[in-house]
């Protein structure tokens, strides 16, 4: 039973088209990696399924219902949560602030402010600064904090390994791997190709708005994933 | 959304600004300004007067949208000069110069005032731009109303204008002030086809790079602010030939800038024609609504109310979004070369 | 001596001016909405309260009682009605949704109410009037002291709000990234409409000093507008609440003591401060350090 049905998806921003006739279906506990290019529309699928962006065509089903027109705010109670690219904490509120701010209207669930701190102990002693003061790996483990407190159903990460320190980077897997064992549903978006086919079941390679490569993590080698991200053999066939 | 996605346009490709339709519309506008110098002859003392009135607000509205809608900035002090011009036609009539010529020469002086004020004011911008330029409005205000030369709080007139018949005087005024609107909007004309017209795009678009590519966005600013100014005084100046008498707490009004507002964005903010609609939809509901006093004021506002909800983008925006037409030759258009019916992109 | 009497009187003038200016910097702050029709709701707030009073003879200290949820609920409605759709069209479109209103509040209050000028000052009693003698050049009304301690409550029981309840820390959020807001739940909206509906009770309160302490009538809008424009913006627009009553407290003092050197400058005297205040190297009194993720 897919908890997430996107068909014939098209994005627009202003005149361009991101995002054409994107059809993805993921089953619930499943973790796909999706990864492509800057500017292949990855991150515009994200906000778009997360509530944040206007699909021009197209739907998106979760569990069942559709929310193509459901605002952001109702999907995160439906159980939608994302991590959003560059982090985007709430620079002036404090760490714990930012947790409470998204606790608020949570879903039920094991998450609240203690076991996020927990789960990502080097926030233990930034609970009181302000966000804007953390380092990088600091507000990704916040970042991500913030999404899980909402106790979702399927989690959106983009890009959380941008601009991270490789030992952050680290972490942040680390504890990803924690929430994936826990039998969440993932959707991350990644350009470090060998941590996406690691932590993933499933792989899509996306090129200019579409999907060019899909398949299960295991069986693409990295030679098929690097054509299909440069685009090296447009003519080819898109593998089921 | 109306727009379809850009096709791609390869090969060859021309530019070009005029296109038949932009340059019929400017040359008709031409035959418009030529054939309105007639008016005075042929149409009667009232239909002249109401004309100055609707000639004042398209100029007030075309000065306010250069600075809002071309500049980026939203003055809610434009009555300043408004009141500048019109105090400084009387005192120079009161030195003896020609009225008419006082006017003209009141026009340049708020241009001149302007320079060091934009010095000031255009460190500024959003918020603090526009309240600043309201507070030296009303500052003003309070200092004319203080010298009694200038008839201090009870006002003062344009008595110089006595000498001249009732129907001569309205004449020239009619004819300085079509003068004024038709240079005004001229010069507006002139410098967005300029480079200038290009920077400003840039500025409206992303103010820290277009600086960062080289656009010296403070002194693009300044010539709209400079303009905008002589402008308005000329608007002043206009005002007072027309109602012939002023008094600082309504020539000083900010009414004036709720005027402009109302005109440039019903008509379509940053559009070329819009404030010249906008000021005809102002001017139509004053002669019709305007005896019924308190009522009229509750129609213009709620107007302005049901434009900001339903029509943002005001009438021409709106028209120009929907139909992609450009009357005016302001943009440029992307063609293929050698090909009779060229791809046109907004 | 007598400069420390206007400083004080500039003081507690300032407070006033303050609280005038709350619901502007809150919505400004909040959704950078110049909102022109601010001073005419404090006016409506006055007449509402004159209304309450020609049915039942109290004092405007508890005749704002019922008027408050009214002014909340007007906030509210105004904020999804008229200023949300505005919103969207960029921030010019809702200086002219909100010059309208002030044209309709201003014009439809003419309509009921008579251009007449009228005064709370006799139905506020012995507040109005009582006047401290602290030394013989040193005098303190009550109604001023009154003013500055409801605006120092006012304010701060709005930053406690701000920093203390899940609403206030939803507001904050929301000002400082909307579009964030409403990925991790917020119903950015309903906060907007919240927002409003304060600002407008607050500016009631307002309303209803500034009749006690002068007349009104139905174009006194424009003329405390300008002055709470002036306070928010002498303050600074860092973000600062504090900031506002500030910006008031030495919008107050520089109009008492230029009032002091000559009758006819106070109004005067208060532009020349602020556009000085507005020139100086830091644009504001409270200038935070735009802060970023």
């Amino acid at each position: 039973m897919s908890l997430l049905e996107i068909d014939g998806l098209n994005l627009r921003h202003g005149l361009l088209e991101a995002v054409r006739e994107f059809t993805l279906s993921v089953a619930e506990g499943e973790t796909v990696a999706l990864v492509g290019a800057n500017g292949a529309g990855k991150t515009t699928l994200l906000r778009a399924i997360a509530g944040a962006h206007r699909p021009s065509a197209g739907t998106i089903s979760f569990d069942g219902a559709d929310v193509t027109r459901m605002p952001a705010y109702r999907r995160v109670r439906m159980g939608i949560a994302l991590v959003p690219e560059g982090r985007r904490l709430f620079p002036a509120l404090t760490v714990e602030e930012n947790l409470l701010v998204a606790a608020q209207r949570r879903r039920p669930g094991g998450w609240n402010v203690e076991t996020v701190i927990e789960a990502f102990p080097m926030l233990a002693r930034l609970r009181g600064r302000r966000a804007a003061t953390l380092s990088g790996g600091e507000q990704q483990a916040a970042a991500i904090g913030r999404a899980l407190i909402t106790n979702p159903r399927l989690l959106l990460l983009d890009e959380v390994s941008l601009g991270l320190a490789p030992l952050a980077v680290e972490d942040v897997y680390r504890s990803l791997a924690t929430v994936i064992a826990e039998g969440a549903t993932v959707v991350l978006v990644e350009q470090d190709l060998t941590r996406a086919v690691a932590v993933a079941d499933r792989v899509v390679c996306m090129l200019e708005g579409r999907i060019v490569l899909e398949g299960a993590a295991g069986e693409l080698t990295r030679e098929r994933i690097t054509e299909a991200y440069f685009g090296l053999r447009r003519n080819q066939a898109v593998d089921a | 959304m109306s727009a379809q996605p850009l096709p791609a346009v390869t090969g060859p490709t021309t530019i070009r600004r005029w296109t038949r339709l932009s340059g019929g519309f400017t040359s008709g506008f031409g035959l418009l300004v030529v054939a309105l110098i007639f008016v005075p002859v042929a149409l009667g003392a009232n239909t002249v007067q109401d004309l100055t009135t609707l000639l004042t607000y398209v100029l007030m509205g075309v000065m306010w949208n250069a600075l809002a809608g071309y500049g980026g900035l939203v003055s809610v002090g434009q009555q300043a000069y408004i009141g500048l011009g019109a105090y400084a036609t009387i005192w120079l009539a009161d030195h003896s110069v020609n009225p008419y010529l006082a006017m003209l020469f009141a026009t340049l002086f708020c241009g001149v005032v302007a320079i060091p004020l934009s010095f000031l004011m255009l460190r500024f911008r959003g918020a603090q731009f526009a309240i600043g330029t309201w507070v030296v409005a009303e500052a003003l205000a309070i200092w004319v109303s203080l010298d009694n030369a200038l008839g201090a709080g009870t006002g003062t007139s344009l008595s110089q204008l006595d000498t001249y018949a009732p129907t001569s005087r309205e004449h020239y005024t009619f004819w300085l002030t079509l003068a004024f609107t038709a240079f005004f909007i001229g010069a507006l004309f002139v410098l967005l086809r300029s480079r200038l017209g290009s920077s400003l795009q840039a500025i409206r678009d992303d103010e820290d790079a277009a600086a960062s590519v080289g656009v010296r966005v403070v002194a693009g600013k300044r010539i709209l602010f400079l303009l905008a100014a002589a402008g308005a005084g000329a608007a002043g100046a206009m005002t007072l030939a027309n109602t012939l008498f002023i008094e600082p707490t309504s020539i000083f009004s900010v009414n004036y800038t709720a005027f402009m507002i109302f005109i440039v964005l019903v008509g379509g903010l940053g559009t070329f024609e819009g404030p010249i609609i906008g000021a005809i939809v102002l001017y139509e509901m004053q002669s019709l609504l305007g005896n019924d006093g308190v009522w009229y004021l509750v129609a213009l506002g709620g107007a302005a109310m049901a434009f900001a909800l339903f029509l943002p983008r005001g009438i021409w925006g709106t028209l120009e979004e929907r139909t992609g037409l450009r009357f005016m030759p302001l943009g440029y258009r992307v063609g293929r070369a050698k090909s009779a019916a060229a791809p046109e992109e907004p | 001596m007598t400069w420390v009497n206007d400083v004080i009187q500039g003081i507690m003038l300032g407070g006033f001016y303050g609280m005038l200016a709350c619901g502007l910097a809150l919505m400004f702050g909040l959704m950078r909405i110049i909102n022109l029709a601010h001073g005419d709701i404090a006016v409506l707030g006055a007449y509402l309260i004159y209304v309450v009073l020609e049915h039942w003879n109290t004092s405007p200290f508890l005749a704002i009682l019922p008027v408050l949820p009214v002014m909340l609920l007007l906030g509210y409605f105004l904020q999804r009605l008229l200023l949300e759709r505005s919103l969207r069209s960029g921030l010019l479109v809702p200086l002219l949704t909100t010059f309208g209103l002030s044209i309709v509040i201003q014009n439809l209050l003419e309509q009921g109410f008579s251009p007449d000028v009228r005064s709370l000052g006799a139905q506020a009693g012995s507040v109005a009037t009582t006047s401290w003698q602290i030394t013989s050049q040193l005098s303190i009304p009550a109604i001023g002291a009154l003013t500055l301690g409801v605006a120092i409550v006012i304010f701060g029981g709005l930053q406690l709000f701000l920093s203390k309840t899940h609403s206030g820390r939803q507001m904050r959020a929301t000002a400082q990234d909307p579009d964030t807001a409403e990925l991790v739940g917020i119903n950015s909206r309903a906060v907007y409409a919240r927002a409003t509906a304060i600002a407008v009770a607050i500016a009631a309160i307002g309303g209803m000093f500034l009749a006690i302490r002068s007349d009104f009538y139905p174009y006194s809008g424009p003329t405390y507008l300008i002055f709470a424009f002036e306070a928010v913006v002498i303050g600074g627009l860092g973000g600062s609440l504090w900031a506002t009553l500030l910006g008031g407290i030495v919008l107050g003092v520089a109009q008492t003591i230029g009032g002091q050197i000559n009758p006819e400058y106070p109004v005067l005297a208060g532009h020349i401060v602020f556009l000085l205040v507005l020139l100086s190297p830091r644009g504001g009194l409270v200038n935070l350090r735009r802060v970023t993720a």
